[in-house]
């Protein structure tokens, strides 16, 4: 999925990394192409993880995690990242998600569960700021339950934000007519995915 | 002469009184001035409300002010971290008061607190929890929520080099909300890994004008808290 996503990604894009699957994006970027990855606490320039026993604490991305900077990459305050951010100046970002609905809600900072501590991020400025936001995550939950459904279940993080959803199954777009598959994994049928997807979707 | 200099951290936090409100520099531990922390611990101040991006790890710095029950309130975007264990505790047991706020937003109340703007529309948060009861103003057939400055009594931060003037420069992702704090608080205390002369840093590349800082202090090797962490150390130190 990472790569499918990275191989989209056109050459001189500014793209905004999440948490978690969405970090293995960087590794697959083809070569020849140059994409300057933002990370939301301070850089521009995010390179690829630093060999063991070179890690900077100092140096992390929005994860926490050790990260590397390419040369030609900066670095700036808060204000200024998320200026950037909403100020519509990143052209993707790329977030995992508890679920998206028929119209591109999105929903994936709190369960809403009364034990679940709430932690939002930079999550709601992304998705308002950033031109295209590209959701990457599995079809269904564990249970097997449907995450791409009529209408979101969970807290939302943004109102009609979501461009595309990659999943293990298919790509589809949010288009002004509803979801549509615009690829199928390969070995998946238009039944399986339409049984495995509450929301309706367009072929 | 100005001299913002101070010889030791528990010296630079000594006045800082009960109730006060405090913004905290770092991006989990990047940037978080764990040695002026520490010292607010060991200074005993009490009923704080602190406003910091997260909420601390393990059993030191951040976490360990929480745990030694001085804050009443935290602003915050992000209290869940790996090893957050305190913030998480008090939370569920509802011993801590907790404002959650989108992260830009929290950038853009800091900034806008130390610039002289009370309050500013943003489309973050239209539409979610989060707005409920805010504002709603539309601009261009958009909607945007109305969201308002925070200051503060003092700020914490950690930058990598400065002088007696008070002018700082910052160290690769450790920046993060150090320069916008500086701005929002009455007296900004700085811990620094090397004080310079004055002169001694390139007027070009400063990032936080002396203006804004009230208070300087070298702490040489700062402690990482990842390491303290994976040591499982509690502060005050046992031994």
């Amino acid at each position: 999925m990472a790569k499918l996503v990275a191989n989209d990604i056109p050459d001189g894009s500014y793209v905004n990394l999440g948490i978690g699957i969405p970090e293995l994006i960087a590794n697959y970027v083809p070569q020849g192409r140059e994409v300057i990855i933002h990370t939301e606490n301070g850089l521009l320039g995010v390179g690829p993880a630093p060999a063991p026993g070179s890690e900077d604490f100092d140096l992390i991305n929005a994860g926490k995690k050790p990260i590397t900077a390419i040369k030609g990459a900066c670095f700036f305050h808060h204000a200024d990242s998320f200026a950037m951010i909403r100020g519509g100046h990143l052209d993707f970002t790329i977030l995992g998600a508890y679920q998206v609905s028929q119209n591109g809600d999105l929903a994936n900072w709190s369960t809403g569960s009364p034990n679940d501590i709430p932690a939002v991020g930079g999550a709601m400025d992304l998705v308002q700021g950033v031109k295209n936001v590209f959701v990457i995550m599995s079809h269904t939950t564990k249970d097997g339950n449907p995450k791409i459904v009529k209408k979101c279940s969970y807290p939302l993080t943004g109102i009609g934000v979501v461009s595309r959803i990659y999943t293990d199954l298919a790509i589809i777009d949010v288009t002004n007519q509803g979801l549509k598959v615009i690829k199928l994994s390969p070995g998946i049928d238009k039944d399986t995915i339409i049984n495995k997807t509450e929301a309706e979707l367009i072929f | 002469m100005i001299n913002k200099v101070f010889k030791t951290p528990n010296e630079a936090v000594a006045d800082i009184s009960d109730g006060a409100t405090i913004m905290i520099g770092g991006f989990g531990e990047a940037g978080s001035p764990i040695e002026l922390i520490h010292a607010l611990i060991d200074q005993g101040a009490k009923n704080l409300t602190i406003i910091s991006n997260n909420a601390g790890s393990g059993h030191v710095g951040l976490a360990a002010l929480l745990e030694h029950k001085r804050v009443k309130k935290i602003i915050c975007s992000y209290p869940k971290t790996a090893f957050s264990e305190v913030f998480p505790d008090l939370y569920c047991n509802g011993e801590i008061e907790l404002e959650l706020v989108p992260q830009g937003t929290l950038a853009e109340r800091i900034r806008c607190g130390g610039a002289g703007i009370p309050a500013f529309y943003t489309p973050t948060s239209v539409g979610t929890p989060l707005a409920e009861g805010k504002e709603i103003r539309e601009f261009d057939g958009k909607s945007y929520v109305l969201e308002y400055a925070l200051k503060a009594d003092f700020a914490l931060v950690k930058a990598h080099q400065g002088d007696r003037y008070g002018n700082l420069i910052y160290y690769k992702t450790a920046r993060n909300f150090g320069p916008i704090m500086c701005m929002a608080a009455k007296v900004t205390i700085a811990q620094v890994n090397k004080i310079v002369e004055v002169g001694d840093i390139d007027p070009e590349i400063i990032v936080t004008p002396n203006i804004f800082v009230q208070r300087i202090v070298e702490v040489a090797n700062p402690l990482h808290e990842h390491v303290l962490v994976s040591q499982n150390k509690k502060y005050p130190w046992t031994e």
